[in-house]
Formats: structure tokens, sequence, C-alpha cells
């Protein structure tokens, strides 16, 4: 079912890996082979090393708020009956500089506009949960909180 | 052998139509006039135009230009890419080709017609991305004014900046566009009250923070300093310009490095002071790329106008405001309200400073700043006249 929503490629080749692990309910980072050290968003050549062999290593899932946004109309039509809504960047517990793009939800399929934005902090924890949209699988976060 | 830029080649002409929204003539058309405007301001044909710069995102092509405006042989012709970063880099690259002899008269122009919504790039729906926008757009990141309001969001939490910096941002701009009448916003005044009661677009970040989406069409003619000084106009001469595209830099969501908000400015600044014989505290006046009211804070520190974290600061007390501020900035009112032309009527204000004709003319202005686009790969000149 189309839904509105702007999608990644999944067939992407230096990509494509990063989005059959999250179907698979793995939030995966690239990792060079000679040094080890992991890069986000995933390329095809290592800026501290300059090897092009690499791996996929899983990550915890766990992470940190680091900014976050509210949008508010005008917007692409299917973002637009969600607004307003909540855009994070989360910052890995393994690595803080490798960060990513979401949105905090109650639950994995839950909306990106169900938590109240007055009541997000920057810094709070989160972990990754996976929502499904049409055939892609986007990594969204939930509240660690005290569990 | 070094070839150095410093005062070798001069704006002698400036030329624009006027700003608006739904203007009737094409872009073509309004990128033609803006041009020969200029040729007209400083008295050459332009038959001898012999060099052009502008935009990858120029729609009207070279060929196209020529034909019409009835240029010469071209012998240099290039094209700056990143949107609003690019804006001083067609002039730094038409002024390098005339120090170095590729051409002898040089135009750099930019035209567009953006103001009607359907025509914003964010608002067409795309295909799958393959691109670097598959890592936020899916998740509602969708406009230049929600990838921003990320790294204000981050400003604040890390120096303690407040929307009263970002208001005094909009606030300078609008009572310089206020005495300006080319300026889209000539007519209406802006309060800070209104300003904080203003609707949202993306939180952090309200309508006044934003810039005004505009059809116009701007233009600029370079020639060597021995020839300028003898043409209609007064000299402004190209001091120093840079380029900046710091390391593991992503354009506009750069949340992927260590420092992010770090920017592009801090790269093209340290190879603008290297070229300059003076440095930030000589600069008289300022017109600072403004799409968004937080790039203007983050300039300041990245230019060197004030240390990490003190750019909120620096906007108090009415510090960018003619004729009594600190350092007067866009003092035409720049994209936030004169016009927004991907940041060129910047260019054409810090001429218009240093040949003493601004609507809001600094007392003595012998030099200026002109800054294209922070967070996005990124340009910027200093004048001198």
């Amino acid at each position: 079912m189309e839904t509105g929503f702007v999608l990644p490629d999944l067939d992407g080749e230096d990509t494509a890996e990063f989005w059959a692990g999250c179907q698979r309910g793995e939030l995966l980072v690239q990792a060079c082979d000679a040094c080890r050290r992991w890069r986000f968003p995933p390329r095809p050549m290592c800026p501290d090393c300059q090897s092009v062999a690499s791996h996929w290593v899983p990550t915890s899932g766990r992470a940190t708020v680091w900014s976050f946004v509210v949008p508010h109309p005008p917007l692409l039509p299917a973002y637009a009956d969600l607004a307003p809504y909540n855009v994070i960047v989360v910052a890995l517990d393994e690595d803080p500089t490798i960060r990513m793009v979401g949105n905090l939800v109650t639950s994995a399929d839950g909306p990106i506009n169900e938590i109240d934005p007055a009541t997000i902090r920057i810094a709070e924890p989160v972990r990754v949960a996976f929502a499904t949209v049409e055939d892609v699988t986007l990594p969204r976060w939930v509240r660690a909180g005290p569990q | 052998m070094t070839v150095t830029l410093r005062d070798q080649v001069a704006i002698v002409g400036i030329g624009q139509t006027g700003f608006g929204k739904g203007l009737d003539d094409s872009e073509l058309s309004l990128g033609c006039q803006a041009i020969v405007a200029a040729l007209a301001d400083c008295g050459i044909a332009p038959g001898e135009v012999d060099g052009l710069a502008s935009f990858t995102m120029e729609l009207n092509r070279e060929v196209d230009v020529a034909r019409n405006v009835g240029l010469g042989d071209i012998t240099y012709f290039s094209q700056v890419g990143y949107g609003g970063g690019a804006g001083c880099g067609t002039v730094l690259q038409a002024a390098m080709a005339v120090a170095t002899g590729q051409c002898r008269v040089a135009v750099a122009w930019r035209a567009r017609k953006r103001a009607a919504k359907a025509s914003r790039p964010w608002a067409q729906v795309p295909p799958r991305l393959s691109d670097h926008w598959q890592w936020s757009r899916p998740f509602g990141l969708l406009r230049p004014v929600d990838e921003v309001a990320m790294l204000a969001r981050r400003y604040f939490h890390e120096y303690g900046g407040t929307r009263d910096h970002l208001a005094n941002v909009a606030l300078a701009f609008r009572k310089h566009a206020n005495r300006n009448p080319a300026a889209t916003m000539h007519d209406k005044p802006l309060t800070r009250e209104q300003y904080m009661d203003a609707r949202w677009i993306s939180e952090p970040l309200c309508l006044f923070d934003n810039c005004l989406e505009t059809d116009g069409a701007l233009a600029v003619v370079l020639v060597g300093a021995d020839r300028a000084v003898d043409l209609a106009q007064r000299p402004v001469f190209v001091h120093s310009g840079a380029q900046g595209l710091p390391r593991q830099h992503q354009t506009m969501i750069n949340y992927f490095n260590d420092d992010p908000l770090e920017g592009p400015s801090w790269a093209a600044a340290r190879q603008l002071w290297r070229g300059a014989e003076f440095g930030p505290a000589d600069v008289k006046v300022a017109q600072i790329y403004d799409a968004f009211s937080p790039l203007v804070p983050l300039s300041l520190e990245g230019y060197g106008f004030c240390g990490r974290g003190e750019g909120g600061p620096f906007t108090d007390g009415g510090a960018l405001e003619w004729p009594d501020g600190r350092l007067p900035t866009n003092t035409s009112g720049g994209g936030m309200s004169e016009a927004y032309v991907h940041g060129f009527n910047l260019v054409l204000e810090g001429v218009r400073q240093l040949r003493g004709t601004s609507t809001s003319q600094v007392a003595d202005a012998d030099t200026c700043l002109v800054t294209s686009g922070e967070g996005v790969p990124t340009s910027a000149l200093l004048m001198r006249n």
C-alpha cells in the first residue's frame, strides 16, 4: 500500500545490508576490516585508513537523544497529516559520534506524533524499535527509561 | 609560484531585477536583464564579456545567456555547487579567472523563480531515495528548515542560546529592509512580540526565522584593477575569497561527524583570513547568509567575530543593527527581509556599501565581509574599496 512516505531504495550498493538488517530486527553499523573503525552512513571507503574492505556489526540499539525538532506544515501530505510530529537525532551508546535520524515513538509501529514534544529531553536514553512502512523497515526509537 | 588574488580584480558593475512572487518574466529573461543592467552600470558592452560563473542550480545555461545577451567568445565558464553555499564562490572563481588571464570581463549571476510553492525541491515527492537523503527524509526531516532546526536545538542546548538571540537577527534585518525600497518587506515592520507569537515552522524555529522565497535575478561584472579605475563606478576590490568544505561534512544534514556545530564557515574562514591583510576586527559591515536565522550566529563564530557559542550573545544590544551596532549586518534586509535569491543579493549589497550607496550606509565603510550558506559547502568574500 502506498503511504506517501519518502522511503529508501532497499537495493543500494553500499546501503542494502543496513536496510536488510533492519528487516531482521538488527541495527547494523559498517566497520572497517583494516582499522576496525565504525562509520555511518555507509560508504565504500574508510576515511581513516582508505580501506575498501568492510563488514557489518550489530549494535546494542541503545542511544541517547542528541537533538530533536517538531515540524509543522507546509509538509508533504503524508507528513502534514501527522504534524506536529517529532524527528530526533540519536547518538549510539557504543560510539556517540555515530548518529542517526529517527523518530521517538511509544511502540515500534506507533505513530510519530504520539509523544508530547514538550516531554522530549536531549540526552534521554532510548532504544531502537523497528517500524514497518510499506516494504521498508525503519529504525525508530522508544524511551529506554527505568526498566 | 603563487598568484594571490589580493585586490587584483574589482567588481565594477552590479544589476538586478525587481523582487517579487510570481514575476511575469521567465527565469531566462530575468537573468539576462540583470546581466544587461550590470553591464550598463559600468559601461561595458555585452560583446566584451568573455567569462561566466554561476550556480550548478542555475537553470539558465551559459549558451542561452550568451545567445540572448549577445556576449562574445567565452573563454572561461564555471559553476559552483551546493545551492546557497555557491554565491561568493561564483564571484571568487570569476575573479580568479580574470586574475590569471583566462578572461578579461567576467559576469557572475543568479536568476531564480522559487516563489511558487510547487517549485520548491522538498515539495516534490521523490522516488525511492538512493542518496544521502535516505538517512533523514523517511523520518519526516523533509525541508531545509527542519535540517537547520535540528542544529539550532543542539546549539541552544550546548551554549544556552535562546529564541531572543534569533529574534535579534530577524528584527535587525527587518529594520534594514524597512529602509530599503527594493526589499520585499520594505513596508512591513516586525516587533519582538510578533516574532514570539509567530506560528512554528519547525520547532524551535518559527515563521520569522525563515528567508523569503523570491523571484528575481542579480549579476555582477568583474575586471582587472587596472581597468576598473577608469570605469563609471567606484571599484570594489576582491581582497580575499575562499570556499570551504570541511572534513567529514555532509551537506544540510551535517550530523555525522565529531563536531556538527563547527561547519563549513570555519574551513572557509581559515583560507579567507590567510589571504587577507586585515582581520575580523577591521570589518566595518557584513552580509551574512541568512536562509535561516541560526546560520547567522554560527557564521559569526566561524568567521571569527566571536568564540564558539558566543554567536547568540553577540547579537544582543543591537549589535547587528545600522547605524550604531558593532557589526551592521545584512544592511539591505538580507535573505530574511529583502529577498532570498540564493544569497546573491548579499554580494550586491556588499558592493553598494563600499560604493557608499546603501540605503543603510555605514559611515566610512571600507571593508565588507560577504558570506554564503553555513551548513552547506560554502564560500566567502572580503571586499575593500
